[in-house]
């Protein structure tokens, strides 16, 4: 799947296959023994954090579920 | 006013494989519409939960007829963000999807929990939610009828995804469990949409006396 910087697809792949093996092998497992792809996620945020300022994707400020606090049975 | 909608699913996978499916799910041979997929955010909280923000760029597939309503210059993808947490101790996923693009134009809003099915827990079953509005004067009925189809029928393709993925995880062929089922929604999506659009000429008739800028 495609990055929405056109250039970070290769750096989102790297981190994608790192994040789905420790999530599959270790996070789902109980195993917490902490998240062995930060480093990866770094470069790849460094990547995509750009591409989102430079098409104006309006994520600013938006809340972590946000819109979920209005909604019943929240 | 809102279009309200609730539905319950159900896969035929143990919550483990649907949780890592959710995040292989893109892309699928019914998510064409769906261009781009990047995380934005992701931490394991204290209590060993995973919260995540997905950003998804999908086609903004909207009916010919709202097109001369519309300002021209409206972008042809919409922007939607998913937040999501795996809570691995209660078993469950619990999302929150809504459009951060276009939300004058349509608003729609989705929350889903997804966990063990209570009947056989070697299936997960996802509880879905979803909220459709629209502001736009005089269409909004139009406009909500039609988004509420076009939801139904995004969830047709989210389960047939998911199957799909599942299935080549597991190294088998797709299920056709929801051959069925799928036909009958394309029907009721039919019904609706045309539903929809004899409103919506209706409606436009009367819109067209009163000029509405956006």
């Amino acid at each position: 799947m495609n990055s929405v910087g056109e250039g970070c697809t290769e750096l989102k792949r790297e981190y994608d296959q790192c994040f789905n093996r420790w999530f599959a092998e270790k996070f789902l497992k109980g195993d917490r023994s902490g998240d062995p792809c930060i480093e990866m996620f770094k470069s790849y945020q460094q990547c995509v954090q750009k591409a989102i300022k430079d098409k104006d994707i309006p994520i600013e400020g938006v809340e972590f579920m946000g819109p979920n606090k209005e909604k019943p049975g929240s | 006013m809102v279009k309200y909608f609730l539905g319950l699913s159900v896969l035929k996978s143990s919550w483990d494989q649907v949780f890592v499916a959710f995040w292989q799910r893109y892309p699928n041979p019914y998510s064409k519409h769906v261009l781009t997929e990047d995380i934005l955010f992701r931490e394991v909280t204290p209590d060993n939960r995973l919260i995540s923000r997905r950003l998804l760029t999908k086609t903004n597939r909207v009916p010919r007829w709202t097109e001369k309503y519309l300002p021209s210059n409206m972008g042809r993808s919409a922007y939607v963000i998913e937040d999501s947490i795996v809570d691995p101790q209660s078993r469950t996923l619990t999302t929150f999807t809504w459009n951060i693009s276009h939300a004058r134009y349509m608003a729609v809003e989705e929350r889903c929990v997804y966990g063990v099915n209570p009947d056989n827990n070697s299936w997960t079953e996802i509880k879905r939610e979803a909220w459709i509005s629209s502001n736009l004067f005089g269409l909004s009925r139009a406009l909500q009828e039609f988004g509420l189809a076009r939801f139904k029928s995004s969830v047709t393709k989210t389960m047939k995804g998911f199957e799909f993925i599942l299935a080549k995880m597991q190294g088998g062929t797709p299920s056709r469990t929801l051959a069925e089922t799928a036909k009958e929604a394309t029907d009721k999506v039919k019904e609706t949409a045309l539903a929809a659009t004899e409103k919506a000429k209706d409606l436009a008739c009367h819109a067209q006396k009163k000029q509405q800028y956006v």
